[in-house]
């Protein structure tokens, strides 16, 4: 090849390559298109549940938006928390993601979501708005971190039709953890061969609250400042709980009857009617229709320990949220969009979408007259209830879950006594939270 | 200009694209998190240093050496396992049959299924409930084990499904296997080989670079086993017994928000890695032939 023509073709393979990537940096870059502005909204739905939202945004795209000059573009983003981290690190933040209340304590630790306090006075959005669990997860370190999307709790939901054929009262599902016990004895059943082929109730399914089992029994994590509780009486004793069906329906068995199952589907152990009870979420609902709509079933509050009827009609309240990352170019457009969604009709299309209740304090008759889930007023009063409790707010709490996690089934496989197991945890976590408390003392005299 | 110096220009202009890629997707993230492994970096933050810090943790950190000891059972089991059947597979579709082919293909073809879906499909092959394997064993009257809820079990299914992906390592292996001259076969059967003393004394010996190689890529595969165990048993199900050092190290970063402790981890599979390929060659020297040295 001639030197001129190599000359040129390396030149036009550089501009191209330096062309390909300048083209792919712009195009992500989110910018004012004319004189409105464009606000990214990331979230994690799929489905129906991102149907709903997406109903919210275009009325307030075709409405208030339009009047305003701000068009919220709504992307539902898959494993959200690590590409957020990724973007609010890269300094390329989506305006408004939707987050974990789980992650929310960590993200505002990191400095990676802004706080909202000032805007939430600009636009009258206060505490006696919500109901108080919604509050709780709202605010943290005393800062308005995320506003609420659509809120959770959980119930037992038992199967009506085998409570019958059991020869128990369908309308009388069981008030304490030994009425529990003794029903899902009757209910489960073996085959000829000796092989489970019914379980009335198995404490690690679906296995999403195996971090919760202390607080039925009054017990807490930790003590919302630097020392962990996992290990005292109450846990232990509700891990004893847990241990006692491994103890009598046999470890391997019940894991390997369990593990034929898998959620929201035709397959899921409740919907399939191999498991008669079952600690589960509002969201239950949706998949019985669509999978089993036969179902003969109910939801009640999840029992309590017979010594503790202080603890009655406890629940787990948990919420979606929104939040604004530190680097968004937009955050003042963004709020204006979280504030519409905050009020009640917005709020209530997006709650009705969903299926859920409302975070809200006030709920209109409408909500409650046109709801399809029969059980929606019982998911809405729990978390209302003083026993009701949110996931623990702190940083490390992801790690802390893993821990938990694998210690929870060291016990279920009879592997460790459940103080064994529980203390483990105790000296590893309070370790790291130890060293997240230095860490976080060093950067504030580093002023980071 | 001269022409000498148009020609290197021209050559720096060509290699261009791939310097500029070296450096900012490999050199620099290597040199950058040999800083955050002496730092306390979330990726939120701006990154604190703190000396050793990590690695002091790290050596007391209970589920790093749960992970670790997860990572060295794969590998200890998986490695020779993995050598002697693909080695062995590679052997017989060496054969001289008709419809040789057909039977590479067969063979080569589930390591052309993406990791994920392999994992996936494994679940239900598993399953103690309903999986195939359990259903076959069933069907003769055994019962079962828990492939994928028994910490007895779990580590054997995965080592299970990456012997069921290993068509790569076969096919380099075949490779080889083909180069070996066929005079030397023939020599040895002139002397009264039999086939044992022929797979001895002429087949291993001329692919001993090969299983070397191979030996090699394995290490690093093991050490660095993540997708699989990460699909079917996640945060390392039940009680860790299939957490390994990789998976441990993604939660780290993204999940615990504790990127320089991640870095550290990184660096540290990075020597176990070197070290263990250097041991390798170090090892192999009187046993590797090498035809043109």
């Amino acid at each position: 090849m001639k030197p001129i023509a190599s000359s040129i073709l390396g030149t036009l393979f550089v501009a191209l390559t330096v062309a390909m990537i300048v083209g792919a940096e712009l195009i992500t870059i989110p910018g004012d298109y004319g004189n409105v502005t464009h606000v990214t909204y990331w979230e994690k739905w799929t489905g129906f549940e991102s149907d709903a939202m997406k109903a919210v945004v275009d009325k307030y795209n075709a409405g208030e938006g339009k009047k305003k000059h701000i068009f919220v573009e709504f992307l539902p983003v898959g494993d959200i928390e690590a590409k957020v981290l990724i973007a609010t690190s890269g300094e390329m933040p989506p305006d408004i993601a939707g987050l974990d209340t789980l992650d929310v304590a960590a993200f505002a630790d990191n400095n990676a979501i802004l706080t909202l306090d000032s805007y939430c006075k600009q636009y009258g959005i206060k505490e006696d708005d919500y109901i108080p669990t919604a509050w709780k997860m709202m605010f943290y370190r005393n800062h308005v971190f995320a506003l609420p999307t659509t809120p959770d709790s959980n119930a037992l939901h038992y199967n009506r039709a085998e409570y019958k054929a059991a020869g128990l009262d369908p309308n009388k599902p069981p008030q304490t953890f030994d009425e529990l016990d003794a029903i899902s004895e009757k209910l489960t059943t073996k085959d000829a061969k000796g092989n489970y082929v019914q379980f009335g109730f198995i404490p690690s399914d679906p296995g999403w609250w195996n971090w919760g089992w202390g607080y039925f029994f009054g017990g807490t994590l930790w003590d919302g400042k630097d020392k962990i509780t996992c290990n005292s009486p109450e846990n232990i004793r509700a891990w004893e709980w847990v241990a006692s069906y491994s103890k009598k329906y046999g470890a391997t068995a019940m894991s390997s009857f369990k593990s034929g199952f898998s959620f929201g589907s035709a397959a899921d152990g409740f919907i399939s009617a191999k498991e008669s009870m079952q600690l589960q979420g509002v969201w239950m609902y949706n998949f019985i229709t669509q999978f089993n709509p036969k179902l003969d079933w109910a939801a009640a509050p999840f029992p309590h320990p017979a010594d503790r009827p202080d603890l009655a009609n406890m629940t787990f309240a948990d919420s979606d949220n929104i939040v604004i990352p530190v680097g968004a170019k937009h955050p003042k457009e963004a709020f204006d969009f979280m504030a519409f969604v905050q009020r009640q009709p917005n709020m209530e299309l997006l709650c009705m979408g969903q299926r859920k209740g409302s975070p809200l304090a006030k709920v209109s008759d409408w909500f409650w007259k046109n709801h399809p889930n029969p059980y929606i007023r019982l998911f809405s009063d729990l978390p209302k209830q003083k026993s009701a409790r949110t996931p623990p707010m702190m940083g490390i709490f992801n790690e802390y879950n893993d821990a938990i996690g694998e210690a929870f089934d060291e016990v279920c496989l009879l592997q460790k006594t459940p103080k064994e197991a529980l203390d483990g945890v105790h000296d590893r976590i309070q370790q790291v939270l130890d060293h997240y408390i230095r860490i976080s003392k060093l950067r504030q005299a580093a002023g980071g | 200009m001269t022409h000498a110096q148009k020609q290197e220009r021209n050559g720096w202009l060509f290699v261009s694209p791939w310097v500029v890629g070296f450096i900012g997707f490999l050199a620099y993230p290597v040199v950058a998190s040999l800083y955050y492994s002496f730092c306390d970096y979330s990726v939120l933050k701006k990154p604190v240093f703190t000396g050793f810090d990590n690695f002091i943790q790290l050596a007391h950190d209970e589920v790093f050496w749960t992970s670790l000891k997860n990572t060295a059972y794969f590998s200890v089991f998986f490695l020779p396992l993995s050598l002697i059947v693909t080695l062995g597979l590679a052997m017989l579709l060496n054969a001289k049959v008709r419809g040789m082919a057909f039977y590479r293909t067969i063979f080569y073809l589930p390591s052309l299924v993406p990791m994920v879906a392999t994992a996936v499909l494994f679940l239900w092959v598993f399953n103690a409930e309903h999986g195939l394997v359990n259903g076959l064993f069933a069907s003769v009257g055994i019962n079962g084990p828990g492939w994928l809820t028994d910490p007895a079990w779990t580590k054997f299914t995965i080592i299970l499904l990456s012997l069921w992906g290993a068509g790569n390592t076969m096919i380099i292996y075949l490779a080889g296997l083909q180069e070996v001259p066929q005079s030397l076969y023939e020599a040895a059967e002139i002397d009264g080989a039999r086939a044992w003393q022929k797979t001895k004394a002429v087949t291993l010996p001329m692919i001993s670079p090969v299983i070397l190689f191979n030996m090699v890529m394995g290490i690093i595969g093991a050490i660095q086993m993540f997708t699989a165990p990460f699909i079917m048993f996640p945060s390392g199900t039940p009680a860790h017994s299939t957490y390994f050092f990789a998976a441990y190290l993604y939660d780290s970063a993204f999940r615990f928000h504790n990127m320089g402790y991640a870095c550290a981890m990184g660096w540290i599979m990075f020597v176990l890695i070197l070290v263990l390929t250097l041991l390798s060659m170090r090892l192999s020297e009187k046993h590797v032939y090498y035809g043109g040295s």
